[in-house]
């Protein structure tokens, strides 16, 4: 008996022996691929946020030099291992100021503030559920969908952080409507995007005016229902977008008049993303087409100097057709080269395009999943997107 | 609809001609043929106490089923550390559970990588499925009433069945203690008590009541209640090195149930169940960088009623009827989702009206052909913006002939199903009209009885659940069903007892399935608005080798082994896809368990090993989605014997003895070693 048992117990010494070869769980290094280098300007490359599906812990950065060409794929994990999970869950927005760089994650209730140049973290801000960040002297001001600390546990309302950035906390807050998003600083006020999307189809449909000494809220401007992207141009315009109810009432594209505080124009254009730079404003739109019974993608212009739609698309058609799912779109305002995104299917590696000032097709990269955010880096001056 | 398509043509003209081969080989032994019990599987009893040995009708059963069939019943479901059906499962080959961790986190099967929704589950001959989502959560059957489990790739091997019982691709069969009285018993009283890690207090009673010779009772409680806390840790080489406790993993749930039985005439028997589940939890949601903590609740309210009657009105006419109605209910609150009415706070209704009447008839003495007919009427209500409110009405026809000789058994099913969708607002599914033809077979190649050869070949399909056609912003009412077509080979063989070696059986199949129109979440152009499409295709290749191995050593020591192996290769051939070629989300190449027994006097030891191979935990194969190969080993020490002339039963179990920490589903951990006491009674 004693002898079956011993070799039963061997068996399992054996089993355990073959199977036992969990292979060393390393931090996941970076990946590099060479890409074609381009003219150093006042820019010197960009990051990239990828913001990865929800729950994978996916947010990763990519970056993106100029000089050399190298595109670094996943740098976050590697230049700081000590960060548990990674850079973390859904990464919303991205800037650099100064010298640092800042992700808001999303799902992980965070801004990350990084050093620009490797990326290694300086601190963790916690700002509950954040979405997006701006900058104005020497501030960075983050907005969020929930207040239980800042506004009490009930309140529907999302906040705006201001955060100092040189000591990195947070110095004060201010209420704003519903579920904010976008926003944009236009003669020491803060402009805010509220989508109020929580309590479909009860829509919010303002932006919040913020004065940035006192630091309340002046007044709200009346735009449509749903809003989202909001950009300042240089002509004290804002270009705000309206998501519509995605049924019945479109998607569009308003024209704020901030000397004025009100709407001084609109464009029947849905808009999934947009970036201005210089006197021009690129839009990527999408439409539910009754012919086709499929989405179609558009990829338009407006002259914001004139606030005149520019005819053509900013992409070859050939470029277009090849992106599923366009994402990220950023155009550096030296080069004027565009960076346009693929997310594919959400769940795999994007695409990354480059596109020259003649439109013509530069390269494209792979990146993490959904990628979303470019922030350029420059050696003086801070650009962010 | 899924008849020839000329990729599958070959291969299904093979397998067509040598079904035929098979049963003219077979047609000259026809005269020999045997009588056999309807349900062949009713006459199971697994283990007996004190016996410890297969009984011979279980292996017969399994030997001869021409689809592939694993059970765990009495002792051997006993040898495993179990506290919920979930955890018992995991040790059949070709099997998958996504486990979210913890007492209350969902788990659900995934049999040969054709996905959850693909296998049906039943609970006492009653299929019990989730219209609005597809799943069943394993996780909220206890093991306290669960007295065998059976599970069948493909269908189970009796034609005598309801039409649902045919038509998933593949299905898990429960089934809860029965009452058997000895001469000059009137009851059994049996209660029991589980504690241990988490927090877990499980008491439960059953109580069995003979009423009159033709008539009995028995009805069962259970109460399970945990806070669910547990130790895990994320540890990278060179990196970070977090250790944790779980939270808002805590769950509260009781079920209770009651059964009549009756015996009609000489074969026929009635039975009517009443059942109810009813639990709160928390969702302890996933571990994510800078935040461990979440908030959400869920609720679950599960009633059903079943009746059932089975009798024969000749010698060659046999009629099982069933009826049901379910009531589930379920409430999820997110207080970090505010809105302008309060944190968000959604209900469900799903309400359900089965019926099924099958008939068989006895041609000849090795011939019978059955038809089953089933309707069902599933509603979904919500507080949701934009709600529906579907119904969907459901006819399934299955018509089944089945031949049994000594030596060779062919079965062919033709399932037809016609699926109706209304809603009262917005747009409504289509209506679906599914054929799906089912053949199977198993043969004696050579005198011995005991080594069986089999094959069988299946379509079938699952609707698009009700989220997937009308979840606000994400439903696509168009959606066609997911189709699977599966191929399987194999062999059983039973090698009689001989020496010390007990009987022992070894079955190995190697199979190979195809799914088409896999209903996947796309993100549409319009990037807040994603969509549920018909987009993916998969194929999987995948071999099973299982054997039980029983020793009666000296000293009256009984050595019980059991392994199994699964390969499985399941690749996304979704065309123009960007991960193609890459095996999918969560499937390990290699998976392995192992169970064994040492059975002396009053006391048994169990050692059970399982092993899962790595996996990648999105579409694409590439480092960043890798996940590590996780292996558990359990082990439990059992005292049953006699206390006061009380039959007592007393278990200390350890779970992942060696305290690995690992995710099934990624960042959901598990947790590592813990603890069960558990104590029995039966007065």
């Amino acid at each position: 008996m004693l002898k079956k048992y011993r070799n039963t117990i061997l068996i399992f010494i054996a089993i355990l022996s073959i199977t036992g070869c969990r292979k060393d769980d390393l931090i996941i290094p970076e990946e590099e691929d060479i890409l074609p280098p381009q003219t150093v300007t006042t820019t010197e490359g960009f990051y990239l946020l990828n913001e990865g599906n929800m729950n994978m812990n996916k947010a990763s950065l990519d970056y993106y030099e100029y000089e050399t060409g190298k595109y670094r794929r996943n740098v976050y994990g590697q230049a700081n291992p000590e960060a548990t999970l990674g850079l973390g869950d859904v990464g919303n927005d991205l800037g650099i100021y100064g010298s640092k760089l800042y992700a808001v994650i999303n799902n992980s209730n965070k801004v990350e503030v990084m050093d620009v140049e490797t990326s290694k973290r300086l601190k963790v801000i916690d700002v509950k559920n954040a979405r997006d960040i701006t900058f104005s002297n020497g501030k960075a001001y983050v907005s969020a969908y929930d207040g239980d600390v800042q506004l009490g546990e009930d309140s529907p309302n999302g906040f705006v952080a201001e955060i100092d950035t040189t000591s990195l906390e947070i110095k004060r807050t201010v209420k704003v409507g519903r579920q904010p998003e976008e926003m944009a600083v236009v003669d020491n006020k803060l402009y805010v995007a509220n989508s109020g999307g929580y309590s479909a189809p009860n829509y919010e449909s303002i932006v919040s005016v913020i004065d940035l000494s006192s630091f309340t809220k002046i007044k709200d401007i009346d735009v449509a229902i749903n809003l989202h992207r909001l950009k300042a141009d240089d002509y004290g315009d804002l270009y705000v977008s309206s998501r519509g109810d995605y049924f019945d009432i479109p998607s569009q594209l308003f024209v704020i008049d901030t000397k004025t505080g009100m709407v001084k124009k609109s464009f029947d254009l849905p808009t999934s993303n947009l970036t201005i730079v210089r006197d021009t404003a690129y839009i990527i739109g999408s439409e539910f087409s009754y012919e086709t019974f499929g989405w179609n993608s558009n990829y338009s212009m407006i002259n914001v100097k004139n606030e005149t739609l520019l005819e053509g698309s900013f992409l070859l058609e050939s470029v277009s057709e090849a992106i599923q799912t366009p994402y990220a779109l950023a155009v550096d305002p030296l080069s004027q080269f565009i960076y346009i995104s693929d997310a594919g299917d959400y769940v795999s590696p994007g695409t990354l395009y480059c596109i020259d000032k003649t439109g013509e097709l530069k390269f494209t990269v792979t990146t993490g999943d959904i990628p979303a955010h470019i922030a350029f880096k420059s050696k003086s001056t801070t650009i962010n997107q | 609809m899924i008849f020839y398509k000329q990729n599958g043509l070959w291969i299904r003209a093979s397998m067509l001609l040598f079904m035929i081969i098979f049963s003219f080989s077979a047609r000259t032994s026809a005269q020999e043929s045997t009588s056999k019990s309807l349900d062949s599987l009713d006459t199971v009893k697994g283990y007996i106490l004190g016996e410890v040995i297969v009984t011979s009708s279980k292996n017969k059963v399994q030997i001869e089923s021409p689809m592939p069939m694993q059970i765990l019943s009495g002792q051997k479901l006993e040898k495993l550390n179990s506290l919920s059906v979930a955890d018992a499962i995991r040790y059949f080959s070709g099997v998958q559970l996504k486990d979210y961790g913890g007492i209350g986190g969902i788990k659900t099967i995934n049999v040969r990588s054709l996905g959850s929704a693909h296998t049906a589950v039943f609970y006492d001959g009653m299929s019990v499925g989730n219209a609005q989502n597809g799943q069943v959560d394993l996780g909220k059957y206890s093991m306290d009433n669960i007295e065998t489990i059976e599970l069948y790739n493909g269908q189970k091997s009796t034609i005598f069945q309801p039409a649902r019982g045919f038509f998933s691709s593949n299905t898990l069969f429960l089934k809860s203690r029965t009452p058997s009285f000895k001469k000059g018993e009137t009851h059994h009283i049996r209660s029991a008590f589980k504690t241990g890690s988490f927090g877990l207090i499980n008491p439960s009673l059953l109580y069995q009541q003979k009423i009159s010779p033709t008539l009995s009772l028995s009805s069962s409680v259970a109460w399970v209640k945990a806070h669910g806390r547990y130790t895990y840790r994320y540890k990278k080489e060179g990196g970070y090195d977090t250790t944790a406790v779980r939270q808002n993993g805590d769950v509260n749930s009781f079920r209770a149930e009651v059964a009549l039985h009756a015996k009609l005439e000489k074969t026929g028997q009635a039975n009517l169940k009443a059942y109810l589940y009813d639990s709160e939890r928390g969702l302890p949601g996933a571990i994510l960088a800078n935040r461990y903590n979440h908030v959400q609740r869920q609720w679950d309210r599960n009633f059903f009623l079943h009746g059932s009657v089975q009798n024969s009105f000749s010698k060659k006419h046999h009629l099982l009827g069933n009826i049901k109605f379910s009531r589930d209910y379920n409430r999820y609150i997110d207080p970090d989702y505010k809105t302008l009415e309060g944190a968000l706070d959604n209900k469900y209704y799903q309400n359900e009206l089965y019926a099924s009447l099958v008939n068989l008839y006895e041609i000849k003495d090795w011939w019978k052909v059955s038809l089953a007919t089933d309707f069902s009427l599933n509603t979904l209500k919500a507080n949701l913006y934009r709600f529906p409110y579907p119904t969907r009405y459901s006819y399934l026809v299955a018509a089944s002939s089945q031949m049994q000789w000594q030596r060779m058994d062919l079965q062919v099913n033709v399932l037809g199903g016609y699926i109706n969708e209304e809603v009262k607002y917005y747009q409504q599914g289509d209506d679906q009209t599914v054929i799906s033809p089912v053949i199977s077979a198993s043969f004696q190649p050579f005198s011995t009885n005991g080594f069986r050869i089999r094959a069988f070949y299946k379509e079938s399909f699952r609707m698009p659940t009700f989220n997937d056609l009308y979840y606000t912003f994400i439903g696509n009412s168009s959606l066609r069903p997911e189709f699977t077509t599966q191929y399987n080979f194999g062999a059983t063989w039973n090698i009689a007892a001989e020496g010390i070696l007990q009987a022992t059986t070894v079955q190995a199949d190697i199979y190979y399935n195809q799914i088409k129109d896999k209903i996947v979440a796309m993100p549409s152009s319009n990037l807040f608005r994603w969509t549920m499409l018909n987009l993916g295709e998969v194929e999987v290749k995948g071999l099973e080798v299982n054997t039980n191995l029983g020793f009666n050593l000296p000293a009256s020591v009984f050595l019980d082994l059991g392994l199994s192996y699964t390969y499985q290769q399941a690749i996304d051939i979704t065309p123009n896809g960007t991960t193609y070629g890459d095996q999918i989300p969560y499937t390990p190449k290699h998976s392995a368990t192992l169970t064994s027994a040492i059975i002396w006097k009053d006391w048994q030891m169990n050692y059970s090993f399982m092993y899962t191979g790595e996996r990648y935990s999105q579409k694409a194969n590439i480092p960043v989605n890798y996940i590590q190969p996780w292996y558990t080993s359990d082990i439990a020490l059992n005292w049953d014997g006699e206390l006061l002339k009380k039959s007592v039963k007393i278990g200390v179990e350890v779970n992942n003895l060696f305290n690995q920490y690992y995710d099934v589903v990624l960042h959901f951990p598990m947790p590592g070693r813990n603890f069960r006491l558990s104590l029995s009674l039966e007065l």
